[in-house]
This record gives structure tokens, C-alpha cells and sequence, in this order.
């Protein structure tokens, strides 16, 4: 059996590794992202035809195509107001298309808070370039020079009021047109939709019982299965009683290949009744031991690739104070409310696939290539589903349902996953380590600082067969290939892993863990959130030396003006300076630049710490965020909002627990997040509008400043540093020592 | 054949007696709001109403159903004519992936049902059973007292508004 237990137990059996040394000094920003002299504007430059993104038709109608997918983060909207506003019609006017490899352009995941870098600079340019083309066409007939006629509503209009619709301008002329490099924009100050706070598109469904989710899709015929997985990495099936629970109520098939055991029923009850027969029945080889004595030992023995991330010199006054402190980060899991899903339908020897991946093309070459089918023959078509926060189980589920739908050909199969099944197979956050040294002056400067962290990858997404879980698992199975660093300056384990301070002399090393004792690949913010949480505690810890306000530190140690802007700008809506504590309560401050490229967030809490029991609260949150021109205001505080309460559960809750043989974090009571009681009181975000600035994305930048400050806060009401993620209730409480 | 009350409609109900209500909503009667979370009562996702009481419906048998009165977020309101709450929903956009929503909505619902103006410490007690995963609560907990405001607003007098 392959997968993740086997590069482990290789491992674990040799724990001697070659040192690779790899020496990439990586730039700390990369500016131009809205391309270069020759680039095209983000995705246009791998699809430039403008018919791929905008379409129109003779009788008016306007289509927008995006490769980007809808998780929940308000995309749709965004992309709508952005088109909208560039072709001067109402948001309402235009209906969207999402990621489907047969109609969409190929924008690959919809991850790394790239959705509106990528596909919503590549609409922009689009709809202007054609609204340009438009007018153009308009000029000879309405007898008016082009750049004195304008968009509205769906027309050419003159300035005598004198129109000509879209549709009758000829829309299939421009199908082979290509994107030119630059477009005429329009002046953000004229901004009619941009910039304004629009209602979600999606919501309305939501929230009234319509079809919203893949999880909802009801096609004719439709069966509904279930699976039975692994009860380990690397378990292998030896027998189950495959007879009899063929023989149940409402069940069409059983399905094993391999150790990849599942069920089709007529109803999902039935289905669900027939899997725990058919997992009652199995009978399983135990698979590869985990490494549940001392986890954090155990990585560091692995063998791994060091990566020299800064190393610079500078002639600096002596430290008066060193410090250095190890930080870590335990296994976390994206725990999707709703298990992951997907209908299958395979038909005339072609295969669809309604899924909720974040990459419907990676996924189609993969499924592809399991199931020795050409791509041309796969087709993905995304649909919502429940919040994926990274590389879930979503593709896993796809491709259970094409091994089940190949199997019962005609109808289309609907696969859910059950809790414990999402719990335990799902590729998880990795757990990290972070050291940082670091010294200040006798001036309270930065003038030395030394970090290193040790991580798994942060990607195992199905670029192949080898990473959807279940191909692990077939007769004839597919192995997971050995992963590879993500190149800074985005970086995976090493996101962030750069002080964006003034620090002259900096040498930042990662040392990339390639075996994978557990299954692990992309959590929001992948490294992000536990580089920054190291950093951010350990400004807090020179600060301190220093005997500096942590947040005029940050501000001594900041040149950029944006992240001046959002530090100030957090502090002053938190109230910093006149703050005064209750007993038990404390402060904490915390900021980044997401990817140090990206988007700027600064967050500050305030925690009331129960002295007796070690149970912390955030009591109250002020953030600031700059990612660039704001497109959806309102949509921007949704995501920032949510990523400090997210993020507060991972730092406050959040460890994938598991002993020798398997994970025993199974459910919401062996893996516990933040319930109500735990939710602040408030949560202020500042958005701080850069009209006609290239856009930074915002899902993931709260993540990482949010676990820092809570930590700080807590130092704070306590006097003891926590390191350790998560901080629990237990650890705080041995922590102050009652 | 059990026959159920769902939405103010008597359904015929072909399925056993320990079949989850959830799947039967679901399936056999089409309605998408009650989402599967976790089977096991443990997240809400599936939270519809029992003669006033918000339920769990992944773990409710419906051999104890018959004769009683369900109703489910498709019973509120509709997107032409959302319900208050619906609306105030809508109006908070209170929602990123909107999983748990319909769920929520639900055990908001039958609590806004037996006390119109609750406190703010009364909803975030009465809404612990429900997970969200994206962090929506402060806007979920906005809609809620939204609604507990303008009925509070429009039955008491004097000075006792809900925070």
C-alpha cells in the first residue's frame, strides 16, 4: 500500500538522510502583478482571448467566465461588480460562470487569496477591452468618435442620447480577438459598483432552502453512495462480506477495487445503513505506525532540505539583550461542517463530475489518469459546497465518485463522506517548529535576528493520481509522489517565514520535511499562520527586552507606509493607548503582510483569562486591513472577520489528536472548536480603500497576526509566554502555575 | 408508511421507522435546508423545528414523528418573501459558506418563537449546539438581535429593549 504511511515508515526505518542544500535568496516583495511589458494582465496571460472571460450574445445577453470557484469568500459577487463595472451595467445584468473545465479558462486552484490577483484583473481588462471594442464598432454607425461614447445599460450611447445595444454589434466579430497588454480602465473616482458594499449573489439560496450546494444536486436517477475507508494509512483490506450486504434493502451495487470498498443505494439512508454493514464486515491488515510518542522529535529526525530563505550581514552595535524561543504548531484540520461530496456520472464513456475541489483541471487530469481515461473524456464541474478553508477532502470525494459511477454507468451517484471519515482522511495543516534568536541594541533597535522553521509540505493537491487518497488504495494503486517546496516568495512552510522589520543583519533558513508521517497538504495561510505567530510573539518578546509598547516597536521597526497605516489604524480603533486591563484581561497586537507580497493586516485583542481554570476568551478584536482597491467592502470584512474567529479556534483549541495505529480525533467532541460562548463580544474591521491599486486578496490575512496577538494578550494578562499551538485551557493553566 | 407534517403538508412517508428525519426531508420530500454535518447531533447543520423545539434531525427517528409538527427553513419563507429572520439574514449578510445557515436560522428561530426579544446572553446560550466553520457568528448573532430588536421595538412600551 502506498500513500503518506509508506514515505514514513521509510523514513522512520532509516532517520539518517542526505542533507540537500539548496541556496535561493528570495526577494522580499515582488511588485508587479499586474504584469509586466509584455505580461498580460493576471490571467489573461495564459488565456488571452477575451471571449474566454466575457461573452455576449445578439439578444443582449452578457456572460462571465471565471476559472475561479465560489468557497464561500464572495467571489461571484466581486467578479460580477468588476465586470459590471467596467462594461457600465448593472451587477444584475450579467450572469457568471465558475470553474467547469469544458466551458471556463484554466486558472488553476482557487487558493492562496490569488482569486481576485489572478481572475479578477484578468476580468477587468477583459470587460474594458471589450467595452472598448464596443464602442469602436458604435462609432462609424452613430457617426461619433469612440472616445465620446459611452457604456450604459447594455448600449452605446451618445452624448445626444442616440444608442445602439450590445447585441447588435456584432458580438461574435470579437470571439478570436486578443487581449492587448494594457486596457483603458476606467478612474476608480468614477467607480458607479466598485467600491460599494453589494450583497452576496449567493446568499439568498442559502439562506431559503434553494439549491446551493453540490451536496443538494438531485439529477434523474441519481443513487447515493457510501464508503468505507481505511481505518489507518496504509490499512489494507483483506475481506469483507461483500455477498450479503449486496443483498440489503434499496442496495444497487458494492463496489471494491482493491481496498477501496463502497456502496450504491436508492436512498441515502439506505446507503448509509448498507456502509456500516459492509465496515462491520471488513476485516483489515493494520497499516504504518504513527509517530505518537514525541511528535516534534520525530520531524526533526526526519531527513530534510534546507533552504536559505535571507542571509544578509550588516555592521550593527552589539546586542545588549539576545533571546531565542522555539514555537510550534500541532497537526489541524480544515473540519468542513458539511463532509466532503460530489455526484459522478459516467455515460457513454465520458465522465462528469460535480465537485467542490479547488482545481477543476488539476482534479480532471487526475481522475483521468486513475481511471486510464483521456482528459478530453473527464469533465469537472465545480460546484459549492461547504467551506473547504484549503486542500480538503473534496477531491478524495470526486474521485470516489467517479470509481462508483464507472462502476454503476447511467446514473449519476452522489457520494457524501460521513463525520469520522472527513476527520480522520483529510489531508491536514502540518504540524511546524519555528526557533527564532534575535537580538536588540542597547537603543531598543533590532540589530540581529535568526529564524528557522521545519514543516511537511503545505500542497499535496492532486496535480496526479498519486495525491487523491483513494487511488492510494486500488488493486492496482498510484503512489503519492514525493512532494516538492513551494518556491518563495510564496512559500509554503516558509510563508512568511521573513520579518518584514528593519533587521540588518537576517538569515532565515527552512528545512523542508518531505516524508509524511501524517496525511498533510494546504490549510489557509499554509506556513503563514505559524511563521507569523512565531514572529509576532517574538517582536512581543524583543519588544519586552527592549522595554518598548509593542506596538510603537513594530512601527520603530516599519518603513512601508501601508503597513505603518494598518498598525496605526488597528491600534487606534482597539483603543491601544488609553487601554487599561481589567484583572485577568490583557492586550495583544500582532501584524503582517500576507506572503510579504500580499495583503496587509494588523489585529489587536483584547483576552480575559480565568485565572482558576486557564480558560481564555477573546473579549474584543480591532483589525485593519489594506488589500489594495477594495472591490466588495463589506465582503472584505466578512473575510477578515471570519479568519480572527477561525483562526482564534485553531490558536485557542485546535489539535488533531491520534495514537499509534490511527487519528482519534473522529468528531466534534475529540477535536473541539469555538462555540458560541467563545465568539468576542466584538470584532471592529477597518478597511483601509486603496482605490486603483492592484488587489492583494484577503482570505487568508487575518489568519496569522490573530494567532500572535491572542498569545501576546495573554502574556499580557498573565505574565507567561505561551509557544506552543494550540494554547489550550490546560496549558495555560500549567502555565501560571495554579 | 408514517406520515409526517412538514411546512404545514401531510406527507405519506415510504421509509423504516429509524430512518433519520434528515434523510427523508432530503430525500423522499426533496427539501435542501437540513444539511448533513455530522450525524451524530454534535454540529446543527440539520437543526429544524418539532412542535417549537429546535431538533437535531440527523438523530431523530421519524417513528417518533407522526402526529407532530415540523417545520424546516423552507417553511419560513422563500427568496421573493423571506421571513424576518430570513431577511435580517440577508441584510447582515450573515453568511460565507452558508452550511450551518439554514441550521441556524432554524434554532434561532424557535427560540425567537418562545421569547421574541431575548438578551444577548440568552441567544449565544441558546445557539452553543451550532457550529460554524468560516467565523460568521458575530454576524449571525447581529442578525438574531436584529429581529429580537424590532420585536421588542413593537411590543414593549418602555425602556426594556433586548442589547
Amino acid at each position: 500500500m502506498t500513500g503518506p504511511a509508506n514515505t514514513a515508515r521509510r523514513a522512520f526505518l532509516a532517520r539518517t538522510g542526505a542533507l540537500v542544500v539548496t541556496f535561493s535568496l528570495a526577494p522580499l516583495d515582488v511588485a508587479a502583478q499586474e504584469g509586466g511589458a509584455s505580461k498580460l494582465p493576471g490571467s489573461l496571460d495564459k488565456t488571452p482571448l477575451l471571449d474566454s472571460w466575457i461573452r455576449l450574445t445578439s439578444d443582449g445577453t452578457i456572460t462571465v467566465f471565471t476559472g475561479k470557484a465560489e468557497l464561500g469568500q464572495g467571489v461571484k459577487t466581486a467578479l460580477i461588480a468588476l465586470a459590471a463595472e467596467e462594461l457600465g451595467v448593472v451587477p444584475a445584468a450579467l450572469s457568471l460562470v465558475t470553474a467547469d473545465t469544458q466551458r471556463t479558462p484554466n486558472e488553476g486552484y482557487t487558493a492562496g487569496s490569488n482569486s481576485m490577483k489572478d481572475s479578477g484583473t484578468a476580468i477587468r481588462n477583459a470587460a474594458a477591452q471589450v467595452r472598448e471594442l464596443l464602442l469602436e464598432r458604435a462609432s462609424p454607425k452613430l457617426g461619433v468618435p469612440a472616445d465620446r461614447l459611452r457604456a450604459r445599460d447594455g448600449y452605446v450611447v451618445a452624448d445626444d442620447g442616440r444608442r445602439i445595444a450590445f447585441g447588435e454589434l456584432g458580438a461574435e466579430r470579437y470571439a478570436e480577438v486578443r487581449a492587448k497588454p494594457v486596457s483603458k480602465l476606467k478612474d476608480p473616482s468614477t467607480y458607479a459598483v466598485v467600491g460599494k458594499s453589494l450583497p452576496r449573489i449567493d446568499i439568498p439560496a442559502k439562506v431559503t432552502g434553494g439549491v446551493a450546494y453540490v451536496q443538494d444536486l438531485r439529477l434523474p436517477g441519481m443513487l447515493h453512495a457510501r464508503v468505507v475507508c481505511p481505518p489507518g494509512y496504509g490499512a489494507r483490506l483483506s475481506d469483507a462480506d461483500v455477498a450479503s450486504v449486496s443483498k440489503m434493502p434499496g442496495v444497487v451495487n458494492v463496489f471494491r477495487d482493491g481496498s477501496v470498498l463502497g456502496v450504491v443505494a436508492r436512498y441515502e439512508f439506505e446507503a448509509i445503513r448498507a456502509m456500516r454493514a459492509l465496515a462491520t464486515s471488513a476485516r483489515w491488515e493494520r497499516g504504518t505506525p504513527l509517530p505518537n510518542d514525541d511528535l516534534f522529535a520525530a520531524l526533526r529526525a526526519l531527513p530534510s532540505q534546507e533552504i536559505v530563505n535571507a542571509d544578509r550581514q550588516a555592521d550593527t552595535a552589539p546586542a545588549a539583550r539576545t533571546l531565542d524561543a522555539t514555537y510550534t504548531r500541532a497537526y489541524q484540520m480544515h473540519g468542513s461542517i458539511g463532509p466532503s461530496c460530489a455526484v459522478g456520472l459516467f455515460d457513454n464513456g465520458a465522465l462528469t463530475v460535480w465537485t467542490h475541489s479547488q482545481g477543476v483541471y488539476p482534479l480532471r487530469a487526475s481522475i483521468a489518469e486513475m481511471l486510464r481515461m483521456p482528459p478530453e473524456r473527464v469533465r469537472c464541474i465545480h460546484t459549492e459546497g461547504s467551506g473547504c478553508y484549503g486542500h480538503n477532502a473534496a477531491d478524495d470525494a470526486a474521485a470516489h465518485a467517479a470509481l462508483l459511477a464507472r462502476a454503476v454507468p447511467g446514473r449519476p451517484i452522489r457520494i457524501q463522506w460521513m463525520r469520522e471519515q472527513e476527520h480522520t482522511c483529510e489531508p491536514y495543516g502540518p504540524a511546524m517548529l519555528a526557533k527564532h534568536t534575535g537580538g536588540v541594541d542597547a537603543s531598543g533597535n533590532i540589530v540581529a535576528w535568526t529564524g528557522a522553521s521545519w514543516s511537511n509540505s503545505h500542497s499535496t493537491r492532486p496535480g496526479g493520481a498519486g495525491n487523491l487518497m483513494p487511488a492510494w488504495y486500488l488493486a492496482t494503486p498510484f503512489s503519492q509522489p514525493t512532494p516538492k517546496p513551494i518556491p518563495m516568495p510564496e512559500g509554503g512552510g516558509d510563508r512568511n517565514s521573513i520579518p518584514i522589520y528593519t533587521v540588518p543583519t537576517l538569515r532565515i533558513v527552512h528545512h523542508f520535511i518531505p516524508d509524511m508521517p501524517i496525511r498533510v497538504s494546504a490549510l489557509r495561510s499554509l506556513g503563514a499562520y505559524v511563521n507569523v505567530f512565531a514572529i509576532e510573539s517574538f517582536v512581543d518578546e524583543l519588544a519586552h527586552a527592549a522595554g518598548a509598547d509593542p506596538v510603537a516597536f513594530r512601527l520603530r521597526h516599519l518603513t512601508d507606509r501601508r503597513a505603518r497605516a494598518v498598525v496605526s489604524a488597528a491600534a487606534t480603533r482597539f483603543g491601544w493607548e488609553g487601554f487599561t486591563s481589567p484583572r485577568g484581561h490583557g492586550r495583544g497586537f500582532a501584524f503582517a503582510r500576507y506572503k510579504n507580497l500580499a495583503a496587509y493586516c494588523a489585529v489587536a485583542v483584547e483576552v480575559a483569562v480565568e485565572h482558576e481554570t486557564g480558560r481564555t476568551r477573546v473579549v474584543r478584536t480591532a483589525a485593519a486591513i489594506d488589500s489594495g482597491q477594495a472591490v466588495n467592502p463589506d465582503g472584505l470584512r466578512n473575510q477578515i472577520e471570519g479568519g480572527i474567529v477561525q483562526s482564534m479556534s485553531w490558536t485557542l483549541f485546535e489539535a488533531v489528536a491520534f495514537d499509534s495505529t490511527r487519528i482519534t480525533s473522529v468528531d466534534w467532541s475529540t477535536y473541539p472548536i469555538a462555540r458560541f460562548a467563545d465568539i468576542p463580544d466584538r470584532i471592529d474591521v477597518e478597511v483601509i480603500d486603496r482605490p486603483g491599486e492592484p488587489f492583494l486578496g484577503t482570505g487568508e490575512a487575518a489568519q496569522g497576526p490573530t494567532s500572535a496577538a491572542i498569545a501576546n494578550a495573554i502574556a499580557h494578562a498573565t505574565g507567561v509566554r505561551l509557544r506552543n499551538l494550540p494554547l489550550t485551557r490546560e496549558r495555560i493553566k500549567a502555565a501560571i502555575g495554579v | 408508511m408514517i406520515e409526517l407534517d412538514v411546512n404545514g403538508r401531510k406527507h405519506a412517508i415510504d421509509a423504516d421507522g429509524d430512518t433519520p428525519l434528515l434523510y427523508v426531508l432530503r430525500d423522499h420530500l426533496a427539501l435542501n435546508g437540513a444539511k448533513f454535518g455530522c450525524g451524530l447531533g454534535q454540529c446543527g447543520a440539520c437543526t429544524v423545528i418539532v412542535d417549537g423545539k429546535a431538533i437535531f434531525s440527523c438523530v431523530t427517528p421519524i417513528s417518533v414523528l407522526a402526529g407532530r409538527v415540523i417545520r424546516t427553513v423552507e417553511g419560513l419563507g422563500t427568496i421573493e418573501q423571506p421571513s424576518p429572520l430570513q431577511r435580517a439574514f440577508l441584510d447582515e449578510q450573515a453568511a460565507q459558506c452558508g452550511y450551518c445557515i439554514a441550521g441556524m436560522i432554524m434554532r434561532a428561530q424557535a427560540l425567537l418563537d418562545a421569547n421574541p426579544s431575548p438578551t444577548d446572553a440568552e441567544i449565544r446560550a441558546h445557539m452553543e449546539p451550532n457550529l460554524c466553520r468560516c467565523g460568521t457568528h458575530m454576524r449571525i448573532l447581529r442578525a438574531i438581535r436584529r429581529v429580537a430588536q424590532q420585536a421588542s421595538r413593537t411590543s414593549k412600551p418602555s425602556g426594556s429593549q433586548a442589547t
